[in-house]
C-alpha cells in the first residue's frame, strides 16, 4: 500500500515558516463557522419572512414566497456562488469597484455569506410554511375570534407553535448549512476544506489532512445537533409533541 | 457591460458534451446509488447487530461530512486502492470523469439507504408476518412483498433525491472534469465571458429543474389518489 501516515505533519511549518499545519487548518475552521453563523442568521430571518407569507390570504404574497423559493432551490449551490461572486457586481458599478478595491478575502466572504442565507431561506421557508399549515384550523380562527389582528395572530399564536414543530428538520438544515460553506472554496474562499487541500498539496500528506477535516466536520455536525436537541427540550411546550415529560 | 450572446451560441456543442456527461453522471449515480442504498437499508435494519452498526456508520460518516470533501476524498483514495487491490507498480490514472462517477455512487448510496429504510419502515409489520406465514424467506419476503411496495411509496422521494443529485453534480467542478458547469466554466474564462455563461447555466439548471419537480408534484399527487 502506498500509504505511510505520518500524524506528526500536523506540528511542522508552513515553507514560509512561523504558522503550523495545525493553525493553517484552524483558520479555515474559523472562516467555515464564520460564514456559516452569519448566513444561518440571514436564512432564519429571510426564510422565516417567506415561509410565513407563503401562509397569509394575499395571492401576491404568496406568489412572490412561491417564486422566491422555487428560484433559489432549482439552480445548483455551485452556480449561485458564482453569480453572486463573479456576476453580480458586474451589474452594480459601485459594488464592482469595491470589490476591486477590497481585500479579496471580505469580497469572498460577503457573496458566499449571501449565497449561502438566501439559498438556504429557501429552505427553510419551506419548513416554516409546512410548520403553520400543520397547526390545526382553530388556532388561527381563535386567533381571530379573540381580536388579534394578522401580525398579533402570526406572532403570538401561529409562528411560536410552528417554530418549535420544525426544530428536527431546522437541525438538519443547519447541519447542510455547515456543510454547504465547503463549496465557498470555489470562489477562493479559504474555508476548512480550502485549507485541508492546500496542505494536502503543501506536504502530499493527503490522507492526514483530509482525516482532520472530516473529524473536525463530524464534530461541528454533533454539536450542532446537541445545541438543537437542547433547544427543543427548553422550548417544549407540556402536553405537546415530545414536551411535558 | 455589453451582453455578447454569440458566446454562447458559439459553444453550445461543447457545452452539450458537457450536459450529455452531466446527465449520464446523475443517471448511473442514481441508480447505482438506489441499488447500494437498498443493499444498506436492508443491513441498516438486518438484526445482525455488526452489519447494521457498520452500515448506520457509513451512512452518518456519509451525511456528516461536506460533498466537496468526500469527492476529494474519492478523488485522492480511489487511485490508491485500486492500486493496491490489482496489484500495480504505481497508481493507475483514471481520470476526473470516472473517479466522479464512484464518488457520486458511493456517496449517494448513504442518502438513497435512508429514503428506502423510512419506505421499508412504512410497511405495516403484518406484510412481513404474512409472508413468512405463507412460507417465504427473508430474501422472498423482501424481494417479492416488502421492497416493491417501499420503492413504491418512496418513488416521489426518490425522484426529488435525484433533481438534487443533478444539481449536485456540478460539484465535480473542484476535481476539474468537465460536467455542463465545467464546461461553461472552461469557455468563460477562455473568453472572459463570465456573465453571459454563467447566467446561461443559471437559466438551463433551472429550467430543468423547475420542469421536473412540477412533474414529480404532478405524480405525487396521482400516485396519492392510487393508494
Amino acid at each position: 500500500m502506498g500509504l505511510s501516515l505520518d500524524w506528526s505533519v500536523f506540528l511542522q511549518e508552513l515553507p514560509e515558516g512561523g504558522v503550523y499545519y495545525w493553525e493553517m487548518l484552524l483558520s479555515g475552521l474559523w472562516w467555515t463557522l464564520g460564514v456559516a453563523a452569519c448566513s444561518w442568521l440571514i436564512a432564519m430571518f429571510f426564510g422565516s419572512v417567506i415561509g410565513t407569507i407563503r401562509t397569509t390570504n394575499s395571492r401576491a404574497l404568496v406568489f412572490f414566497g412561491n417564486a422566491w423559493v422555487e428560484l433559489f432551490r432549482n439552480i445548483p449551490l455551485l452556480v449561485q456562488m458564482f453569480l453572486w461572486y463573479f456576476v453580480l457586481p458586474e451589474f452594480i458599478p459601485p459594488l464592482k469597484s469595491w470589490v476591486v478595491a477590497a481585500d479579496p478575502a471580505e469580497a469572498q466572504f460577503l457573496s458566499a455569506t449571501l449565497c449561502l442565507g438566501l439559498f438556504t431561506s429557501a429552505r427553510i421557508a419551506e419548513q416554516v410554511r409546512a410548520g403553520i399549515q400543520s397547526l390545526p384550523r382553530g388556532q388561527r380562527y381563535a386567533a381571530q375570534a379573540i381580536g388579534l389582528n394578522v401580525t398579533q395572530m402570526y406572532r403570538f399564536v401561529l409562528l411560536p407553535m410552528a417554530y418549535r414543530i420544525i426544530i428536527p428538520p431546522l437541525t438538519s438544515e443547519t447541519m447542510n448549512l455547515i456543510k454547504n460553506t465547503s463549496i465557498a472554496l470555489t470562489i477562493g474562499l479559504a474555508e476548512l476544506t480550502f485549507r485541508t487541500r492546500e496542505m494536502g498539496e503543501y506536504t502530499f500528506r493527503f490522507f492526514e489532512a483530509f482525516t482532520a477535516a472530516t473529524l473536525i466536520y463530524i464534530a461541528i455536525a454533533m454539536t450542532a445537533n446537541r445545541v438543537m436537541a437542547v433547544i427543543e427540550r427548553r422550548t417544549a411546550v407540556p402536553g405537546f409533541i415530545a414536551g411535558g415529560k | 457591460m455589453d451582453f455578447d450572446t454569440s458566446v454562447i451560441t458559439g459553444s453550445l456543442p461543447y457545452l452539450w458534451k458537457g450536459m450529455q456527461y452531466t446527465i449520464q453522471l446523475t443517471a448511473i449515480a442514481a441508480l447505482g446509488g438506489l441499488f447500494f442504498g437498498t443493499l444498506l437499508a436492508l443491513a441498516r435494519l438486518s438484526s445482525i447487530k455488526p452489519l447494521s452498526m457498520i452500515a448506520a456508520g457509513y451512512v452518518n460518516l456519509m451525511r456528516s461530512i461536506p460533498l466537496v470533501l468526500v469527492i476529494f476524498w474519492f478523488f485522492f483514495l480511489v487511485p490508491v486502492i485500486l492500486q493496491t487491490v490489482m496489484g500495480y507498480e504505481r497508481p493507475p490514472q483514471i481520470g476526473a470523469e470516472r473517479t466522479a462517477i464512484i464518488t457520486f455512487i458511493m456517496f449517494e448510496a448513504a442518502y438513497f439507504c435512508e429514503i428506502m429504510r423510512a419506505g421499508i419502515q412504512s410497511i405495516p409489520r403484518g406484510q412481513v408476518h404474512s409472508a413468512y406465514a405463507l412460507g417465504l424467506n427473508y430474501r422472498q419476503c423482501m424481494q417479492l412483498v416488502v421492497l416493491p411496495q417501499a420503492f413504491r411509496n418512496m418513488i416521489p422521494v426518490l425522484l426529488t433525491q435525484t433533481i438534487i443529485l443533478f444539481q449536485d453534480t456540478s460539484l465535480v467542478y473542484v476535481i476539474s472534469a468537465t460536467d455542463f458547469v465545467g464546461a461553461a466554466a472552461k469557455i468563460a474564462q477562455r473568453d472572459g465571458r463570465l456573465i453571459e455563461m454563467y447566467l446561461f447555466v443559471a437559466v438551463v439548471y433551472f429550467v430543468i429543474c423547475f420542469t421536473l419537480s412540477l412533474a414529480v408534484k404532478q405524480l405525487q399527487r396521482r400516485i396519492a389518489v392510487i393508494r
